[in-house]
């Protein structure tokens, strides 16, 4: 039988129950038997994957001689890469045709990381095109299926990383957040999705979307693993900018709530249209860490409603401008160009693009370019960064008075697939909980907390910029006195 | 706010998009409804907030200027859909 969770299958390789080769190959078959249902992965990396096991056992048979030298702390997992982070000599996508032939030269800083914890690799997993969409129907080669429902939306963007987390398909995986594109799918597919503080995980070898709001995050089955992908990956990069010098946090995951901790609840959270039974669940969880010994106050974000506004020019206007590199020159697809001579390079350009960007993609493009055109920037995108600064004071002042915030992830569970394709603006809406936390770059974890109408509920709680220790400890409090993390969906439990 | 398919068609020149009727028509009317939505921005009294430039806190960024090993020229365009000697290969532009 294969572990389930990530801890318990390196505790596994370590007492020599099972080798990584084993566990690789069953995570490897598990994928092929469930890639018809599921579709999470665009790409299976199984030579590569045997490679890194066959590394990892000789590591381990080292190691039982002499247990004294120390052991790279993932050694033998396997885990799944999210199809926007780079990892060399393996294809990826980004979810779009104009990517369809596109092979890393180079790791991602992220990638590197996982290697040297000693990762193995299966497959780069299904996204929204250039994660885009929360949903996975934006994927130009086919949409995600939802392993609690094959008939609904596994969340995106990185729904192929979180479907394949709840199936079993790896133990662990990365995705990115730019507006909830960790925490929204971890909670439809009832898993922990981590979105670190903007700055905490360097973004060099992810393909670019909003840089403003950008961040790798983790999924995984339980907090305590979320937790371990998350000390690996965490940590300045010289090759990113943004990343801050600070100390990576201090894990303490015993099971106890932080001391005296104090949890807001922001009304503007609990509003019409959120599913009763998504309430019911989220309150209920907010009991249980009352049970533990939290203190519970309201709290306000009074610019909430404005988030999602925010987002769709701030994003939009930057993907347009990351979104120019696609050429038809320096990489990836080229469409063939019907004129010669001064407007043969134009043409090309604009065929390229028109042929080989999704619908979603244009979308945003054509968004973000009205949005900071001349006439318009100031209006919106120069207003859209102004009503940011509100958005980020309203966490500043709450997290003056609380910890923590706890909210819903979605405002709703698992959508049907194409319930919402024909209306962008009814698709945006579902992430409506999870903006204002990259708007604020501040950290959220999403975790499972029960059930509404068979389908997985997440909770999300937030935290002040670099706060990421005190969302796992409080995470990892409630996982140690709930089970809903144990849950599995029955097309997982067919192979066990 | 109504976004005219000739403001379309602005708009796609601009970000170098090649957009076919049926898309120019849809655009019109999405971009023009979510438009209409965002617009409710406008509500907002700014006129003494600072637009965010960063999340994070102000942090020198530099390091020193080292020269390290790059990626090298031919590994680099194997990525390109279309290379000739040593370059990228582009249509011709000049008669």
């Amino acid at each position: 039988m294969l572990p389930l969770s990530l801890s318990s299958a390196i505790l596994a390789l370590r007492q020599g129950r099972l080798s990584s080769r084993e566990l690789t190959q069953a995570c490897l078959d598990r994928c092929q038997a469930l890639e018809p249902a599921l579709h999470a992965f665009l790409t299976l990396s199984p030579e590569l994957a045997l490679a890194q096991a066959d590394q990892a056992d000789r590591r381990l048979v080292e190691w039982r001689k002499d247990p004294s030298q120390p052991l790279p702390p993932l050694l033998g997992a396997p885990l799944a890469i999210k199809d926007v982070i780079c990892v060399k000599d393996v294809r990826c996508t980004c979810g779009s045709r104009i990517l369809e032939n596109f092979i890393p030269p180079y790791h991602a800083t992220v990638v590197e990381r996982l290697l040297a914890a000693g990762c193995v690799i299966v497959g780069k997993t299904n996204t929204d095109e250039f994660a885009m969409g929360s949903s996975t129907e934006n994927s130009a080669y086919g949409v995600t299926h939802n392993p609690w429902d094959l008939t609904r939306v596994p969340g995106g963007s990185s729904g192929g990383s979180a479907a394949a987390v709840a199936a079993g398909c790896a133990l662990a995986a990365l995705g990115s957040d730019t507006g909830g594109s960790v925490r929204q799918p971890a909670a439809f597919c009832g898993v922990v999705g981590l979105k670190p503080t903007y700055g905490r995980v360097s973004r060099f070898g992810l393909v670019a979307y909003g840089s403003s709001l950008d961040a790798i995050g983790p999924l995984a089955r339980t907090v305590e693993d979320a937790a371990a992908l998350f000390e690996v990956i965490a940590g300045h990069d010289p090759l990113d900018a943004t990343t801050m010098p600070v100390p990576r946090p201090a894990l303490q995951l015993d099971g106890r709530l932080p001391a005296r901790l104090r949890i807001g609840l922001p009304q503007e959270y609990f509003i019409a249209g959120l599913h009763p039974a998504v309430e019911a669940a989220v309150r209920a969880a907010i009991q249980v860490f009352e049970q533990l010994g939290a203190e519970v106050l309201p709290v306000s974000l009074p610019h909430t409603s404005y988030a999602l506004p925010v987002y769709y020019l701030i994003a939009p206007a930057e993907a347009s401008a990351n979104l120019a590199r696609y050429d038809g020159i320096r990489y990836g697809a080229r469409a063939a160009s019907p004129s010669s001579g001064g407007e043969a390079l134009l043409d090309l350009f604009c065929r390229t693009r028109g042929e080989k960007f999704g619908a979603e993609v244009k979308r945003r493009i054509m968004l973000g370019t009205y949005a900071l055109s001349a006439g318009y920037y100031e209006a919106y995108y120069g207003q859209a960064q102004k009503a940011r600064t509100l958005i980020k004071q309203d966490f500043e002042r709450a997290f003056e008075q609380v910890d923590v915030i706890a909210a819903p992830v979605t405002p709703t569970p698992a959508f049907k697939i194409g319930e919402h394709t024909d209306d962008p603006l009814a698709m945006y809406l579902e992430d409506v909980f999870t903006l204002p936390a990259n708007l604020a770059g501040a950290p959220g974890i999403a975790f499972p907390v029960g059930f509404a109408d068979g389908l997985p509920v997440g909770m999300q709680l937030m935290g002040p910029h670099f706060g990421e220790a005190v969302l796992l400890q409080a995470a990892h409090a409630y996982q140690q006195a709930t089970s809903w993390h144990h849950s599995m969906p029955d097309v997982g439990k067919t192979l066990l | 706010m109504t976004i005219t398919t000739f403001e379309v068609n602005t708009i796609a020149h601009l970000a170098r998009l090649e957009l076919t009727e049926d898309e120019t028509a849809r655009y019109a009317q999405q971009l023009s409804a979510i438009l209409d939505y965002v617009a409710r921005l406008k509500e907002l009294d700014t006129a003494q907030i600072p637009a965010t430039s960063s999340v994070l806190p102000p942090h020198a960024a530099l390091r020193p200027d080292e020269p390290r090993p790059g990626l090298d020229r031919s590994t680099l365009l194997r990525t390109a859909p279309a290379v000739e000697a040593e370059q990228f290969r582009v249509p011709a532009v000049f008669e």
